[in-house]
C-alpha cells in the first residue's frame, strides 16, 4: 500500500544567513504544518524578518533548504510566490493611488482573470471594511485602514500561505483585534496557513497555534504556547519564557541593524 | 471572501519562454496602467514638470536666436533646439525615477511587488514605460510650445509616431540607467549626488544645444558613446528635418535600452534586500 505524504506548509532545513560579517540566521530548522497558525517570536535583529523574506523569495536561500508546499523556494520562485500573500512590517499600500486601484493592482499581478476581478476586489475590501471608502486616495486612510488595505491586498489571490510580518506594530488594542480577527476568518473559511512575526507575546500567546521563539539567529524554543509556558513554570507568560530563554538580555542582537531600528519606528510613527 | 485557495498553474515551475514573454508583457501592461492611474489623481505632476523646458525654449532659445551666437546654418537655433528640449526633458524625468524606485523600497511597496508571481524585468520595464508616459506627454506641451514658438515641425503622423518611439526609448535607457545606479548607491543622497553628477554632463556633452561640429575633439568623442546625442540627432532629423542616421540612432538606443533593462532587473533585487 502507498502512503501519501502531505508536505508541510513551509519546511525550512539548517537556513543561514549573514548580512557582511553578521550572521542574521544561524541554522534555522523547523516545520509549518498546513492550516496552522505560526508565530516567529524575537527581539529586533533576532532574525524572524530574515527568514521571512527568504521564504517569500525577496533573500536568496541554496536549494533544499526552503520548501513551501513541497516546492523548492530556489528552483521554483514564481511558483512559491503564486501561493503566498505577504504584508510587509512597513506600511506599503501606494498613497497615490486609490483603496481599489491598490487592490487591483495586486489582482492582476496574481492573475485574477478580467471577468471575476472587480467582483473580487470589492470582496476583498468589503471584508476588511473598506468598502465604503474605496474610492479615496490610500494617503488618506489612517493607520490602522492602511493595515487593513495591505490585508486585502494580500488576500486578493486567495493565498494558501499568508505571510505577515510585524502585522500589528502600532495599532491601537482595537485595531490589533480586527486585524487578527479578519486573518483568522479567513483561514476558517479556507483553511490557509499563516506564519507571522511578532514582537507581542500576548498575541502570540492568543492567537498562534504554534511558536518558535529566536534570539540572536537561531530558535531557542519551540511548542504550542502553552507547552512553552509550562516547560518554564505552570504560571509563566510567554515573556517569562522569553526571559527564561534569553537569561532577560536586554543587549542588542548582533543582527539587529539600524535600517530595522528605523523602519520599525517610521511605521510605528506612521500608524501613529 | 471565501475563495479556493491559490495553486501553482500548470507550468509555473519551470515557465516556457513563451509563458514568460506573456507573463512580462501582461505585467508591463499592469505597471503601466498603474501610472497613469498616479498621473490621472495627481496632474500637478505634469505642469510642474512643463516649466522647466518651456523656459528652456522660450528664454533660451529666442534668446539664442536673436543672439545668432550658435551656426545652425539655414535652420533658425530654436528650430534646432526645439528636439534637443524635448530629449533633455525626457532625460531629466528618466534619470531621477531610481529616486522612487529607493521610496518605494522604503516604503515596502517594492517588497510586496517582488513577492508577487512578476519577473524583475517586468518591474524595471513597467517603470521604464512610465518614465516614458511622462516624457511623452512632455514631449507634446514642447511640440505645441515650439508650434506656437513658430518652428516648423513636421506633422507626418509616421515622423512623430518615430519621435515618440525615440522619446521612449530614451526615457527607458535613462530610467533603467537610474534604476541601476540606484540598485548600487541604495540611498536617495547618494543617488541624487551621482544623478546630478551625470545629468549635466550627459545633457552638454550631446548635440542638445549645439551642433557637434562645434565641440572640441574630447567632447565629440564622449558624444559618440552618448545615447542622448543618438536621440537628439534621431529626432532633429524626424522633426525637422536635418540629416540623421536614422536606423543608427534607434538601433544605439534599441540595444543600449535592452542592455540597460537587463542589468537594471539584476540589480533591484539588491534593493530589495
Amino acid at each position: 500500500m502507498t502512503t501519501l505524504t502531505v508536505p508541510p506548509a513551509v519546511r525550512v532545513t539548517g537556513v543561514r544567513h549573514r548580512f557582511g560579517d553578521t550572521i542574521a540566521v544561524d541554522g534555522v530548522d523547523f516545520d509549518v504544518a498546513s492550516g496552522m497558525v505560526f508565530g516567529l517570536l524575537g527581539p529586533n535583529g533576532a532574525g524572524k524578518t530574515t527568514t521571512l523574506r527568504m521564504i517569500t523569495t525577496l533573500l536568496p536561500a541554496p536549494p533544499g533548504t526552503i520548501e513551501v508546499f513541497g516546492l523548492d523556494v530556489a528552483r521554483h520562485k514564481l511558483a512559491v510566490r503564486r501561493l503566498i500573500g505577504y504584508v510587509p512590517q512597513r506600511l506599503s499600500a501606494d498613497g497615490a493611488l486609490t483603496g481599489w486601484e491598490n487592490v487591483a493592482l495586486f489582482a492582476r499581478l496574481y492573475d485574477v482573470p478580467r471577468t471575476r476581478r472587480r467582483q473580487v476586489v470589492d470582496s476583498a475590501l468589503e471584508s476588511v471594511g473598506l468598502a465604503d471608502v474605496a474610492g479615496r486616495t490610500a494617503s488618506t486612510y489612517s493607520g490602522g485602514m492602511i493595515r487593513r488595505l495591505e490585508l486585502a491586498q494580500a488576500l486578493v489571490n486567495a493565498p494558501r500561505l499568508l505571510m505577515l510580518d510585524e502585522p500589528t506594530i502600532g495599532l491601537d488594542p482595537i485595531a490589533r483585534t480586527s486585524v487578527w480577527e479578519r486573518i483568522l476568518e479567513v483561514r476558517a473559511d479556507t483553511g490557509m496557513t499563516v506564519l507571522v512575526t511578532t514582537h507581542y507575546m500576548d498575541e502570540a500567546d492568543q492567537y498562534c497555534d504554534r511558536i518558535a521563539l529566536m534570539h540572536r539567529g537561531r530558535i531557542r524554543a519551540m511548542g504550542t504556547p502553552a507547552e512553552l509556558k509550562a516547560s518554564v513554570d505552570p504560571d509563566a507568560t510567554l515573556d517569562d519564557v522569553f526571559r527564561a530563554i534569553t537569561g532577560d538580555e536586554l543587549r542588542s542582537s548582533p543582527g539587529e541593524r539600524m535600517r530595522d531600528v528605523r523602519a520599525t519606528r517610521r511605521t510605528a510613527h506612521r500608524l501613529g | 471572501m471565501s475563495e479556493q485557495l491559490a495553486v501553482p498553474l500548470t507550468g509555473w515551475g519551470r515557465p516556457t519562454p513563451l509563458s514568460l514573454l506573456r507573463l512580462v508583457v501582461s505585467r508591463i501592461t499592469t505597471m503601466s496602467l498603474v501610472e497613469v492611474q498616479k498621473l490621472r489623481h495627481d496632474r500637478t505632476e505634469l505642469f510642474t514638470r512643463a516649466i522647466q523646458p518651456a523656459l528652456w525654449l522660450i528664454i533660451f532659445g529666442e534668446t539664442f536666436t536673436r543672439l545668432r551666437a550658435i551656426p545652425t546654418g539655414h535652420i533658425p537655433y530654436i528650430d534646432y533646439l526645439a528636439p534637443g528640449i524635448i530629449a533633455q526633458s525626457a532625460l531629466f524625468i528618466a534619470i531621477f525615477y531610481g529616486i522612487q524606485v529607493i521610496w518605494e523600497r522604503d516604503a515596502g511597496v517594492l517588497a510586496k511587488l517582488m513577492v508577487t508571481p512578476t519577473p524583475r524585468i517586468a518591474l524595471v520595464t513597467g517603470k521604464a514605460f512610465a518614465a516614458s508616459i511622462r516624457a511623452l506627454i512632455q514631449a507634446l506641451v514642447v511640440l505645441i510650445l515650439a508650434a506656437l514658438l513658430g518652428v516648423a515641425l513636421t506633422d507626418n503622423p509616421i515622423k512623430l509616431l518615430g519621435m515618440a518611439a525615440l522619446v521612449s526609448l530614451g526615457s527607458c535607457f535613462f530610467c533603467c540607467l537610474s534604476i541601476t545606479i540606484a540598485g548600487l548607491a541604495l540611498t536617495h543622497d547618494r543617488l541624487m549626488g551621482i544623478g546630478q553628477a551625470i545629468t549635466m554632463p550627459l545633457f552638454f556633452g550631446s548635440s542638445a544645444l549645439y551642433p557637434i561640429n562645434l565641440m572640441p575633439g574630447w567632447l565629440r568623442a564622449f558624444n559618440l558613446v552618448n545615447p542622448l546625442g543618438y536621440e537628439v540627432d534621431g529626432l532633429r532629423g524626424l522633426l525637422i528635418g536635418t540629416p540623421a542616421q536614422l536606423g543608427l540612432d534607434f538601433g544605439v538606443l534599441a540595444l543600449a535600452s535592452v542592455f540597460m533593462i537587463s542589468v537594471a532587473s539584476a540589480l533591484l533585487v539588491r534593493l530589495a534586500r
